[in-house]
């Protein structure tokens, strides 16, 4: 998350996923799934439920091992990474978990404050005036800023979330679904702000995500999994031409094409 | 200006020089080296012109922290009453610092909640507990009453619920029980064992475990370790089943929570602990014994004649009649907690741990109550 290098010099991948498989027990998740993330673009994942989406998202951030295939993040394999290794590119993304994931005993800012304690050695104060910052940064108010997070609504502990997974300004950022559960308003705030932190820093972002608003609005790329596999890359216009099944289900159904329409309104 | 993209990853070394009443501030301004930069900015001396010109034309990198930084630099100079010009910032920079600056004032609103004073912490503490008090004896009005419909009409009993619970609180905990009701047997006998010898009354050793264990030991150890196993088990379950709203999901159902998770629960540990206490009776007995035979030559036969004669059905029956009692506040102590827990995990975890507390102090005190009353009436 570092501001000023927007244009990098060609698009460099961050992510590369290849030949992944997983298994769980007889069910074939992931058959051979592959596919590449450049630098400093919004790449969406999307599918219907049980399409694997988020045991991808797993597998890249080392919660979940694949059978086989190989996950390079930064140029690295995280199949095989030791302990420090991990810890070097875990370092280096920031994760916002569907339901915020905030741990409950501690306060929002000390939620974000924790991040920064465990890997840098800041003063205190420093690391207090941080966090209020990425807390503040994602639209909560500074009321919310010492509250726990059982005393939130659904919106503002995702938002809470979302300022633990920025506060080591992250090159990275991986969102399972920023916007599910929430108003329209307050997902469309997520929309922007994911836009902002992009433009503003350069970010890579990966999203899986249901919503297809905010796909229109945000997403520079975007993959279907669908059968086990990607059945279909590209940019959102690009898919709305495919005809593959999966896809023409997908974005032709009742709501995607409410969502195509508002989204040329726009244009 | 533009960075290799690939060199940006862990850049740190941000520098700052002052010349005259130019500052010059460049390198990496990130999180990285944001230690380094914050002491090197409190040991910093600046220059005393009432007029500064800030140089930012050699920060190639710049994150929230670095930016965090210079803005705090720049609004203490300001604050001192010197005008700042900053000057060579990269357009992207310059967005950033201005977020940055915007969010700073937002941050003067955040206040920091003050601790209580001691005597409004005592005040609020003793409200907190004559709540407790007064919600803990609602709950168990209403668990009497819900058990009393289920006497009136038997039918609404959930017998499987019951059945489940009794495996689970009683069966289920015999080993457990066993094991250790039989090793206290046996450490009674030993310790009484070396006493009774010193006076020649060897076969005393019966009376001595008999009436322990009967009376007192048995019932207490079992209620103490159900309180361990089955008081915290209803708790975490009835806290995480509140977390998830699946309490709030059976109410909408139509389900009272009451009906479906405290009353099979209470009925199965009332049914369950009086077996085990009869259970760790004998055990008990019986590890004294092997005991007696091994320390003092008692053979069995005798320790048994003895015990015929020691013990009557009172002795046995003030032991066991205390068991649904223990058990009723098991029961009730768990369920409660659970029921208490709000919003989280952590939650979760300390409410189960004041089950298993007050339930064990509730059996302790219920228990020396019923020693006294058991005096008065001479039993």
């Amino acid at each position: 998350m570092v501001a000023g290098m927007r244009q990098a010099p060609q698009a460099e991948t961050v992510i590369e996923v290849s030949g992944v498989c997983t298994r769980f027990g007889s069910a074939v998740v992931h058959d051979h799934v592959s596919l590449s993330v450049r630098r400093g673009e919004i790449f969406a994942l999307v599918g219907g439920s049980g399409s694997g989406k988020s045991t991808l998202l797993r597998e890249i951030i080392m919660l979940q091992r694949p059978q086989a295939g190989s996950i390079r993040v930064f140029g690295r394999e995280v199949l095989d990474l030791d302990e420090d290794g991990a810890l070097e590119l875990r370092r280096r993304w920031g994760v916002l978990f569907e339901r915020g994931a905030l741990f409950g005993a501690l306060t929002v800012l000390q939620n974000v404050a924790l991040v920064l304690r465990e890997h840098t050695d800041l003063s205190a104060e420093l690391i207090e005036e941080i966090a209020t910052l990425k807390i503040l940064r994602t639209g909560l108010p500074a009321s919310a800023v010492h509250k726990y997070p059982s005393e939130l609504s659904g919106g503002m502990r995702k938002r809470a979330g979302l300022a633990r997974a920025i506060a080591l300004d992250p090159e990275l950022l991986f969102l399972d679904e920023p916007t599910a559960g929430l108003d329209p308003t307050s997902a469309s705030g997520i929309d922007e702000l994911v836009l902002q932190l992009k433009e503003l820093f350069g970010l890579t972002i990966m999203v899986v995500t249901h919503d297809l608003d905010s796909l229109w609005r945000v997403a520079d790329r975007v993959a279907v999994l669908g059968e086990g596999r990607v059945v279909g890359i590209g940019t959102m216009e690009e898919l709305a031409q495919a005809d593959h099944p999966v896809i023409r289900e997908y974005f032709y159904g009742p709501r995607g094409r409410a969502a195509r329409e508002q989204a040329w309104k726009k244009r | 200006m533009e960075q290799q993209a690939t060199s940006r990853y862990g850049e740190a070394g941000a520098e700052i020089g002052v010349e005259g009443a130019l500052i010059r501030c460049s390198g990496a301004w990130t999180l990285r080296g944001a230690a380094a930069l914050e002491a090197q900015l409190a040991q910093q001396s600046w220059p005393s012109a009432p007029e500064l010109r800030l140089d930012a034309s050699g920060i190639h990198v710049m994150d929230t922290a670095g930016a965090w930084l210079l803005h705090r630099t720049i609004a203490s100079m300001r604050n001192g009453g010197r005008r700042v010009q900053v000057e060579g910032l990269h357009p992207d920079h310059r967005t950033l610092l201005d977020t940055i600056g915007a969010l700073a004032r937002a941050q003067q609103e955040v206040v920091e909640p003050q601790p209580d004073g001691l005597l409004t912490g005592i005040g609020k503490e003793a409200v907190t507990k004559a709540r407790f008090a007064l919600r803990f004896l609602s709950f168990i009005g209403e668990s009497a009453r819900a058990m009393l419909r289920w006497v009136m009409q038997p039918r609404r009993v959930r017998w499987r619920a019951f059945l489940h619970e009794l495996q689970l609180a009683g069966f289920n905990a015999l080993p457990i029980t066993g094991l250790l009701a039989f090793l206290m047997g046996i450490v009674i006998a030993y310790q009484g064992a070396d006493q009774l010898r010193r006076f020649g009354a060897d076969i005393f050793i019966a009376d001595l475990v008999g009436l322990s264990m009967l009376r007192e030991l048995a019932p207490i150890l079992t209620a103490i370790i159900v309180a361990g196993r089955s008081g915290s088990a209803y708790t975490a379950q009835i806290g995480t089943m509140k977390v998830t709203e699946e309490i709030d999901a059976l109410r909408t159902i139509g389900v009272p929570p009451l009906d479906l998770l405290v009353l099979p629960k209470m009925l199965a540990l009332t049914v369950a602990l009086p077996l085990l206490t009869v259970f760790a009776d004998i055990v008990g007995v019986l590890g004294g014994m092997v005991m007696a035979s091994l320390q003092l030559g008692v053979s069995s036969n005798d320790f048994l004649e003895r015990l015929r004669n020691a013990i009557d059905l009172s002795s046995f029956m003030v032991g066991v009649g205390k068991a649904p009692v223990f058990a009723a506040i098991v029961s009730l102590v768990g369920c409660y907690q659970g029921f208490q827990v709000t919003g989280s995990a952590d939650s979760v975890g300390r409410r189960t741990t004041v089950s298993v507390v007050q339930g064990i102090f509730l059996v302790i005190v219920v228990d020396a109550l019923f020693s006294v009353a058991f005096s008065w009436l001479g039993i």
